[in-house]
């Protein structure tokens, strides 16, 4: 029993080595005073007042922002409504189609949906005169699909463990269907909805391929600026954004983990509480 | 007698309280339920008992308004509700899961259904509060249902169905969930409530005991349909189908043929005892029907000398279970048929001065207005 | 009236409401985009604005596009270099992040936690900023790049020294940063599947007289398989239609197919072309999808079995 977890802690090590030493060379480097992005000139922090003087990289970051909030609670409606229905309605006309629909985006190459929704776009504004151009609209519609489908697997995991008794309980109190999705329903599955929420939000801000294919002239999202840069090669400008990136990240992630451990612990304390009272 | 504050309306009508008349519920080709006809009284426990699969807990969400009947109709209270949703129906469910809403306090719990009655502010509190006095829960309003104990939530789950004032109250499984010892007390619990409210109960259960000592009537099913209504006793004492007779308790049955009736009593010729047996007649009974006797394992005698009388058994004590109130005995016919003998320990007796012991030539004899026949 | 349509609502209007507004979104932003790509792929390619038209020899199945995919041998070493790349990746994901998951498995509650956070926290930050980190560590004059050139140089005779690694614009690199972006990918899944495996398990296995290495071989690595599939499926699936890894650390003179059918699309202006590449890209990722499917449904009825009341 000795030998095998040295291996694994080695292996973990290791592993953790590899995700994190790009990263925090990446940091290092943005604070690199010299012009040459791999070779350390001294430290400097002066990559981070260009960046925030760069008003494309402003531009672009809003653009992004409005983007991921617009189209992640737009995906997260939908997304619920689908991850309810495949939870709740076992037979339905057309519900084999439905679950392959939610099933195919999330394993669909992002450069096939790209070049299939641009197709769409710009055949639709040929037929139908709408969208007129594409940019953010087509970014936010294309964006909604893509995400939705990740919300609904999301929502219909969590609908799928719940006990389906608790809804029955309400219709049998008085409570009719829409009362009971709106008293129960929600409020139980409320967390998965936010995660879905999250899910979609961060899908949407760091989507480049879609994007790519179908945003038109003028709109560049944050990604898509990133990915223009990167192209051209390394640059200290992308690895103090990078570096802002990881940090918001951190702390989003930590600040989550606090929570969740927070909540584990309450409710600890609440099983010991219905233990000691126990009749 | 009742209490008026908690009590539902006045039954309105000379009908019986519940009545299933002709009730199927086909899943696919799956016979759930299979023309099922009954009343239920006002006022009573009336439980539908039998195994998994059985159709009762399908008969129960029937009455609920969670199925609707492939055919036949449902009346509660003199109206036709066979149609009527469950959100309509003047009838509240306990679940099995007890399904009480894990984001609402105790007293939130209790209130939900209240929302949908035509009460003020003040009145529902009134009426939580009263709810929550009713099952003792009262220091407990305003935690969540993890934060209590699995009995507590049990109580809060009749609490809120209870909180409308039902006509019907429907306990599915009500005692599963309960650790022994809390099922007993629970048991008198839910008969102290039902006497006070004076609501009416359909329980489902699979637990045969539960059931017996819950209800006021009880139906055993089996396969979709009712193998037999009544009373505890007569259910027990007098079953009247061999599924009957061999779901509920244990027992021990013979197949024989009639081969004389005289008076009250029937001759039984039966193979496996050598010797005829006598037993009580019942009606439709002729000479040279087949016909199955049964007898409760209580209601044989077990001694080492042979008794005086009818229906006398010789055999061999083969093993002996120790219960500390009573003793079951298995015991070995000559034919080769194991008998299963219990008997009360009414006198203190160490290890070896037993009524019989292992290997004991021994005695068995039942009166002949213990034997069950049975034809079906 | 209200009334009836209050009711209609409550029977059957909710549910309609709920099943039809997402499926009517689905159907036309996913699905028609879909059968857009197939009837493309049967088109012509013509210099109008949108290029492509709907004539030739036979004027509706025009296998054009279809005969060039087996005829010219771009696009058959690009699906070659895509398949060969992603089963490496794959492998490779599957040799680290094994170990990784069944260490997270065996150390105490709270570096679990803490080590969990750590492996989902990359997966949080940009897709293409973890892409960009290794551009910084394979450039010719990075501080890796020279820490490899120096053991290298140190470990081997004088006739072999080199000035540095080729890294970038390699078939390397693009397996090397498949990797390092999809390992998350395959530990998550495994890890889910080994932290549910019965320790009594291994237990026994021991008190029956098993060393560590056969308990493992015997007991745990079987009950992992359907863990070890779903984390194969996902990252050997996105790996072959990548588009980013290969366009920005990749070598453009064996492409990979994501990077064809983007090249066709947006360069050549060959709407069909593009769009029978995508189709043939579909038809080879749908053999382990089924393959995955089955699995998945398998589990699904082995854990209906087994929670059956």
């Amino acid at each position: 029993m000795n030998r095998r977890p040295l291996f694994l802690i080695g292996m973990l090590c290791f592993g953790f080595a590899f995700f994190y030493i790009p990263i925090l060379s990446m940091i290092l480097f943005s604070f690199n005073d010299s012009r040459l992005a791999t070779v350390w000139g001294g430290f400097s922090t002066k990559w981070y007042a260009e960046l925030f003087r760069n008003d494309k990289v402003i531009e672009a970051a809003l653009l992004s922002l409005r983007i991921a909030l617009i189209s992640a609670t737009f995906a997260t409606i939908l997304g619920t409504m689908t991850g309810i229905a495949m939870a709740r309605f076992r037979r339905f006309k057309g519900r084999t189609l439905l679950s392959g629909l939610v099933t195919a985006p999330l394993v669909m190459p992002e450069v096939i949906t790209g070049i299939a929704s641009l197709m769409l776009f710009i055949l639709m504004a040929q037929w139908l005169g709408w969208p007129a151009q594409r940019g953010f609209t087509t970014i936010t519609l294309a964006h909604i699909t893509f995400s939705m489908v990740f919300v609904t697997t999301v929502v219909h995991s969590r609908m799928i463990q719940a006990d389906v008794s608790i809804e029955e309980a309400a219709v049998d109190l008085g409570s009719k269907p829409w009362q009971v999705l709106r008293d129960i329903t929600l409020p139980v599955i409320s967390p998965a909805i936010f995660s879905g929420w999250l899910l979609a939000f961060t899908i949407s801000i760091d989507d480049v391929v879609i994007s790519n294919f179908v945003t038109g002239p003028g709109n560049t999202t944050l990604p898509i600026l990133i990915w223009s840069k990167v192209k051209l090669g390394v640059t200290p400008d992308i690895n103090a954004l990078a570096t802002i990136t990881v940090v918001i990240v951190g702390i989003g992630v930590i600040i989550a983990g606090t929570l969740l451990q927070r909540a584990e612990k309450r409710r600890l304390r609440d099983e010991r509480m219905a233990y000691r009272d126990n009749l | 007698m009742p209490d008026a504050a908690l009590a539902p309306a006045p039954a309105q009508t000379p009908l019986p309280f519940v009545r299933i008349q002709g009730v199927t519920k086909n899943f696919g080709t799956f016979k759930a339920v299979d023309d099922v006809s009954f009343d239920i009284q006002k006022g009573e426990i009336f439980s539908l008992l039998g195994g998994s699969g059985c159709g009762k807990t399908t008969l129960l969400r029937m009455l609920a308004g969670f199925e609707e009947p492939t055919a036949g109709t449902v009346w509660i209270d003199g109206q036709d509700m066979t149609s009527v949703p469950a959100y309509d129906r003047p009838v509240h469910m306990m679940f099995q899961s007890y399904a009480l809403f894990p984001h609402m306090t105790v007293e939130k719990n209790i209130g939900y259904g209240l929302k949908h009655e035509p009460m003020t502010k003040a009145q529902r509190a009134d009426r939580v509060r009263e709810m929550l006095d009713l099952v003792q829960l009262t220091p407990f309003a305003a935690r969540k249902p993890h934060q209590i104990s699995g009995g507590q939530r049990q109580r809060v789950a009749l609490a809120r169905a209870l909180a409308r004032a039902p006509k019907l109250l429907l306990l599915d499984e009500p005692l599963a969930a309960l650790d022994k010892k809390l099922r007993e007390h629970t048991q008198f619990e839910l008969m102290n409530i039902q006497d006070r409210t004076g609501i009416t109960f359909v329980v489902v259960t699979h637990d045969q005991e539960e059931a017996m000592t819950l209800s006021s009537r009880l139906a055993v099913m089996d396969k979709g349909r009712i193998m037999q209504i009544g009373t505890s006793t007569e259910i027990y004492e007098y079953p009247k189908k061999k599924f009957v007779a061999s779901f509920i308790g244990s027992i021990n049955s013979f197949d024989g043929t009639v081969s004389q009736i005289t008076g009250p009593e029937a001759l039984i010729d039966i193979p496996d005892l050598g010797s005829p047996m006598r037993a009580t007649a019942i009606a439709g009974l002729a000479p040279g029907q087949p016909v199955t006797l049964a007898v409760r394992p209580e209601k044989l005698s077990i001694g080492r000398d042979r008794p005086e009388g009818a229906n006398v058994i010789r055999g061999q004590v083969e093993g002996v279970a120790y219960f500390g109130k009573d003793s079951l005995y298995r015991v070995r016919l000559p034919g080769g048929r194991v008998l299963s003998v219990s008997a009360v320990n009414a006198r203190r007796a160490g290890e070896h001065d037993r009524v019989a012991d292992w290997d004991d030539e021994v005695w068995l004899a039942f009166a002949p207005s213990s034997a069950i026949l049975l034809t079906e | 009236m209200t009334a009836r349509l209050s009711d209609w609502f409550n029977k059957r209007g909710w549910a309609a409401l709920i099943i039809w507004l997402p499926y009517i979104w689905l159907v036309v932003f996913f699905l028609i985009p879909f059968v857009i790509v197939l009837g493309m792929s049967f088109a012509t390619r013509t210099s109008t604005a949108p290029p492509f038209g709907f004539g030739g020899e036979d004027p509706i199945l025009n296998l054009e596009s279809y005969q060039r995919l087996f005829s010219d041998t771009l696009y058959i070493r690009a699906y070659l270099t895509s398949v060969g790349n992603a089963v490496v990746a794959t492998v490779f994901c599957l040799l680290i992040g094994y170990p990784m998951a069944l260490g997270l498995t065996r150390v105490s509650s709270t570096w679990r936690t803490i080590l969990l956070m750590l492996v989902i926290l990359p997966f949080w930050t940009s897709f293409l900023l973890r892409v960009y980190a290794w551009m910084g560590l394979m450039g010719t004059n990075s501080w890796f790049n020279r820490l490899l050139t120096d053991i290298w140089n140190a470990l081997t005779p004088e006739a072999w020294e080199i000035a540095h690694v080729t890294m970038m614009n390699t078939n390397f690199a693009v397996v090397l940063v498949m990797v390092y972006s999809y390992l998350p990918f395959m530990i998550l899944p495994l890890y889910a599947n080994l932290e549910r495996l019965d320790p009594a398990l291994d237990e026994a296995a021991m008190d029956l007289g098993s060393r560590p290495l056969r308990v493992f071989w015997d007991v745990t690595l079987p009950q992992s398989i359907p863990g070890i599939i779903a984390g194969g499926m996902l990252v050997f699936i996105p790996a072959c239609g990548e588009l980013i890894i290969p366009s920005l650390v990749g070598d453009a003179s064996s492409p990979m197919i994501g990077r064809v059918i983007s090249d066709e699309f947006t360069s050549s202006r060959d709407w069909p072309m593009a769009s029978a590449v995508a189709v043939a890209l579909l038809v080879l990722l749908v053999v382990p999808l089924m393959v995955y499917s089955y699995f998945e449904s398998r589990a699904n009825a082995v854990k209906a079995t087994k929670g059956a009341p």
